[in-house]
């Protein structure tokens, strides 16, 4: 126990304490606590065990950067097995525990793997866990190292995607981005400002100093209040995660549960300008065992100490080789605490004088040499600089550390933003940009909160310009900064032999950073892919710049030279909930229901997903199995009548002067010559030849037509129609409009179907003279309009009839009530089978032509150019051994064919297809199993036995036409 | 996300976009082309670094197929006009 809470202070409401859970330990904490905060207030120092060597983990910072301290935060009945502590703001009866550790976080079982580090150096999984063995370590190695777990059962969390378009969009509200966003409010831009952190302000929320005669902090909350009055959206617990093409930035927002609500949200933010203000993240030094639990970052120490009333230790060394750790050590101080510094310069300055007059014990020139405890840091070796002399043991709880500052650039190199090396602020700044965008305050190297508040406010002056806005509001006002003594690069302790973190989260050390180097890995892209090195879920955030200097050290290359790794989305991780919102279950893909869907449901039907359309498959009878329903409904049709919903079929009206013209164009059919009054079966092509949909075309008039395509290619067809009209035919009048929804289709077929026909009061004539087989009247029926249509499907005498779908329900009760037999989708399917007719996509595929169908008549009979015709006359086209549709007689008639089976010659262990079955059922008209396939020349076949193969058993089948069932045709007229 | 100015309806998002590719001439009549012609028009696109011209398709709007010069690096947009421009 070594962290507590102070009796005053911080940005917390001690009226509203907040008990929660730490591994089942009931804790308090308060309002405003992040659970990182919370945890420290309560002393819990080990929060996670390392990696890959397991080793204790404590909090190490207090933002977005952290790496360490990923916990499973469960709150009420939502479940997150990897949240970042130090983002998740404090609940009640919020229930948090470690990921890793077993049987406990404290007590590890796997931590005696840390002993063996010596055998574990970088890059040894990749030399040892190799194919084939590697499938026998992988179980136990996932569960060794893994992250978070998730549920099996739903976690409870629910995600929505959000659009918005704004004139100016602030990333950061720290005191770059507060200043920048004020000036682009008034100026009348609407303004939307984004922080990752649970309250806005930034930086302003803990350090020192005075804007405008008022407390930092104080000034951050009337210009947030100011911001809100004036209508700009200030989102908090929001990361900005992306920055894509034109502006596009992706925004991650983490709300408060409450009833009804989705606690995570993606924004998708369209901004004119976007304002950078994303701040700098400090960077530790590195020294031997850096890793404990205790060791921290100095402006996490302050942040904990300032915003949130938590003093993490009692004791502190403080590290550092730059001014900023004197604040630390200055507030520590004021809280009573015992504090050394050790400042890697020789000549540290006047901030360090401050300090050492206020009780700090200052050393120049010298460093953290080593730390030891058990399960945190107990004491610290403090010695030279140089790693030269002698060390001397200081008892200390905490060993705060500040290696400078690293620029948040990571949205700005997204934008695609070049970087460049700055010697100086040793840092990579932003050099050249590519979108419109101004950037302010520590991301591009402002230093301190005078300069960081006037580059917000030029920026968001800047903004205005570009956006052809002004604001003549009064820039902030801070206290000049007192001179300050520039930083010192120091990478690590050169020490050989000792154990230096550089990646907190993969364990990757300056050791392994140099075995990198002498196998040659040094490109930063490959350093970082063979160490790991920033590659876990903090992306490095307080290791990369570390990492890269010990490489360009190493190789004897500058740290510009070196370079740094390309930046991608995401900058912090992003729940793949979030990604889905909420297109999942059954909004993934809505599925379209039929009109008369309830009369389905009353008839028993067993519905089923086809093509986007919920549609019964078969109507079972109670015990009946559906394999038996549907052979039953098959006969039924031929026997005696059927009765089918065929409403999902599509309909699209083709209409103008030009229709007949542009059809011609379109279809490999001729359409010009198709009577008034009558139906043509087609096919349609793609420009490369290849079937892409067949379906039945009507000529209502001279210049309307109805076009039924099959039910998952309306839409497809429609596109179509629209391109070619617009893109190659503009001239021909011709419009399109899909009417599929508005007209419910039924098709009665079979022997009875004149009787059934009968009773329907129309004044369409039904007789065969005046409607043949293929042709359509439009009328009307029972007083409503109505087409009705003689096309079968199955090979029966049916009319198919229409009519507005609000009257659906009406017309198949009729239907019904005249005893024909409903039959679904799966019994067509075996009907058609008898018929040989094809089912799209089923029996043809990406290569499959008309010739390939045996429909090669259009083609010489028909004079217009229509797509894909040249297609059919390339040598692919005309090869003598392409596959042809054909039929398929099993030898053993009760065997029916997996779809799919090959056809095979088998010569000894050879085998070669020669194609393979697309469909095969069991024919209740012939009662024997029949196949439909595409054999390569199967017409020339006819009568052959071939072998099929199908996963190692072989059968035989006989080939012959494609057609089982009144090859005449003549029941379509019976 | 890209914003797409469509000639009809102004700029819109790019998710109600869809697009078509580099415009290719249809050879005319086109059983006048040799087989190698043929191919070229349906298969070989130039697939341009920099500046391309492209059709796309306000699918989710107008429904208005249009010509855009934009840039494939950059991904720019120059200018975008109707067919009938």
């Amino acid at each position: 126990m070594t962290g507590a809470r102070l009796p005053a202070g911080g940005r917390i409401d001690r009226s509203a304490p907040l008990p929660f859970t730490w591994n089942g330990r009931p804790l308090e904490g308060f309002a405003g606590d992040t659970l990182a905060s919370a945890l420290l207030a309560n002393g819990v120092r080990v929060v996670g065990r390392s990696f890959k060597y397991h080793r204790p983990r404590g909090i190490f910072a207090a933002g977005v950067e952290e790496p360490n301290a990923i916990v499973d935060v469960t709150r009420g009945d939502l479940h997150d097995p990897n949240a970042r502590a130090t983002l998740v703001p404090l609940e009640r009866g919020l229930r948090a525990k470690a990921i890793s550790g077993w049987p406990s976080v404290d007590r590890d079982a796997f931590r005696g793997l840390d002993l063996l580090h010596r055998f574990l150096p970088a890059g040894f999984y990749y030399k040892t866990f190799m194919a084939p063995h590697w499938k026998w370590w992988e179980p136990g190695i996932r569960r060794m190292a893994g992250l978070g777990r998730a549920l099996e059962t739903p976690d409870g969390r629910q995600f929505e995607h959000r659009h918005a378009h704004v004139d100016v969009l602030v990333v950061g509200a720290g005191p770059a981005g507060l200043a920048a966003a004020r000036v682009a409010a008034d100026a009348g831009l609407t303004v939307l400002l984004a922080d990752e952190n649970p309250s806005p302000g930034g930086a302003l929320l803990w350090e020192t100093g005075t804007i405008d005669d008022q407390r930092a902090d104080a000034w951050a909350d009337a210009v947030v209040a100011g911001l809100i009055h004036a209508g700009v959206t200030v989102l908090p617990a929001t990361t900005a995660f992306a920055y894509y093409d034109h502006n596009t930035v992706a925004l991650m927002q983490r709300r408060t549960p409450q009833p009804g609500w989705a606690e995570e949200l993606l924004w998708s933010v369209q901004a004119r300008q976007v304002v950078l203000a994303t701040g700098a993240l400090e960077r530790p030094l590195v020294f031997p065992h850096n890793d404990r639990p205790g060791v921290m970052l100095a402006s996490a120490v302050l942040r904990y100490l300032r915003q949130h009333a938590v003093l993490v230790g009692k004791s502190v060394v403080l590290t550092t080789n730059n001014d900023s750790a004197y604040a630390t050590a200055t507030a520590l101080l004021e809280a009573g605490a015992a504090v050394v510094v050790t400042d890697v310069r020789p000549a540290p300055g006047r901030a360090a004088t401050e300090a050492a007059a206020q009780g700090a014990r200052v050393i120049h020139c010298a460093v953290v040499r080593d730390t030891g405890g058990l399960t945190g840091v107990v004491w610290a070796d403090i010695g030279a600089a140089d790693g030269t002399g002698a060390v001397e043991r200081v008892p200390c709880d905490i060993v705060a550390t500040s290696g400078g500052f690293t620029p948040a650039v990571h949205l700005f190199s997204q934008s695609g933003g070049r970087l460049r090396w700055d010697e100086t602020a040793s840092a990579f700044l932003p050099g050249t940009g590519r979108q419109a965008h101004q950037l302010a305050g520590a991301m591009n190297g402002a230093a301190g909160l005078a300069a960081c508040l006037a580059s917000g406010h030029d920026a968001g002056l800047a903004a205005c310009a570009a956006l052809d806005r002004r604001s003549a509001l009064a820039a902030p006002h801070a206290e000049a900064p007192a001179t300050t003594q520039p930083l010192q690069p120091y990478w690590h302790v050169p020490l050989k032999g000792t154990r230096q973190w550089l990646d907190l989260q993969n364990d990757v050390t300056v050791k392994d950073v140099g075995l990198a180097a002498a196998e040659n890995f040094q490109s930063v892209e490959h350093l970082k892919r063979y160490t790991t090195l920033g590659m876990a879920t903090d992306q490095g955030k307080t290791s990369n710049v570390n990492g890269l200097a010990v490489m360009a050290e190493l190789t004897g290359r500058g740290i510009a030279e070196t370079g740094t790794t390309t930046f991608r989305p995401p900058y912090a991780p992003v729940s793949l909930g979030a990604m889905a919102g909420m297109r999942f279950s059954a909004l993934h893909t809505p599925l379209r229901a039929l009109p008369a869907q309830a009369a389905h449901d009353a008839a028993g039907a067993e519905m089923r997903e086809y093509g986007g359309w919920m549609r019964p498959a078969c109507y079972p009878q109670s015990g009946e199995s559906v394999p038996a329903a549907i052979q039953r409904e098959a006969a039924a049709v031929r026997a005696d009548a059927g009765l089918f919903d065929g409403s999902s079929l599509g309909k699209i009206i083709v209409e103008g002067p030009d229709a007949a013209a542009f059809l011609d164009l379109i279809y490999y059919n001729a359409i010009a010559n198709l009577k008034p009054g009558r139906l043509r079966y087609v096919l349609l092509l793609r420009e490369s030849g290849i079937v892409y949909d067949d379906g039945v075309i009507a000529r209502l008039s001279p210049t309307r037509f109805l076009l039924s395509p099959s039910s998952s290619h309306t839409a497809g067809v429609l596109a179509l129609l629209e391109q070619w009209h617009q893109t190659e035919y503009p001239a021909l009048r011709v419009a399109f409009h899909d009417v599929t929804a508005a007209w419910a289709t039924f098709a009665v077929c079979g022997p009875r179907v004149r009787d059934i026909l009968a009773t329907i009061p129309t004044d369409i004539d039904l007789t065969d003279t005046a409607l043949p087989h293929m042709a359509i009247a439009e009328g009307r029926a029972f007083g409503v309009p109505a087409r009705i249509a003689r096309v079968s499907f199955t090979g029966e005498r049916s009319y198919e009839i229409s009519v507005p779908a609000g009257h659906a329900t009406a017309l198949w009760r009729h239907l019904l009530a005249q005893g024909p037999t409903p039959y679904g989708i799966e019994s067509l399917s075996v009907l058609r089978a008898e018929k040989g007719y094809i089912l799209i996509g089923t029996d043809t595929d990406g290569l499959t032509m008309p010739d390939d169908l045996g429909m090669s008549g259009p083609l010489r009979a028909k004079k217009v150019d229509f797509v894909g015709r040249r297609s059919l006359t390339t040598p692919d086209a005309l090869r003598p051994d392409r596959r042809q549709f054909v039929g398929l007689l099993p030898e053993n008639p009760r065997f029916v064919p997996a779809v799919g089976t090959h056809a095979a010659e088998i010569n000894g262990p050879r085998k070669r297809s020669l194609g393979w079955i697309t469909t095969a059922a069991f024919s209740p008209a012939l009662g024997r199993s029949i196949a439909l396939g595409m054999i390569e020349g199967g017409r020339a076949r006819m009568g052959e036995t071939v072998t099929l193969y199908d996963r190692g058993r072989l059968s035989r089948a006989t080939i012959c036409a494609p057609v089982f069932h009144d090859p005449a045709g003549e029941k379509l007229h019976g | 996300m890209l914003t797409i100015p469509c000639p009809w309806c102004g700029p819109r998002g790019e998710a109600e976009f869809q697009y078509g590719g580099e415009p290719a001439l249809r050879p005319v009549p086109a059983s006048a082309v040799s087989d190698a012609q043929w191919a070229d028009y349906l298969y070989l696109r130039t697939n341009p670094k920099g500046a391309a011209t492209e059709l796309w398709c306000h699918a989710g709007g107008c429904g208005q197929w249009f010509r855009m010069e934009r840039d494939t690096v950059t991904h720019a947009i120059q200018s975008t006009s109707r067919l009938s421009a």
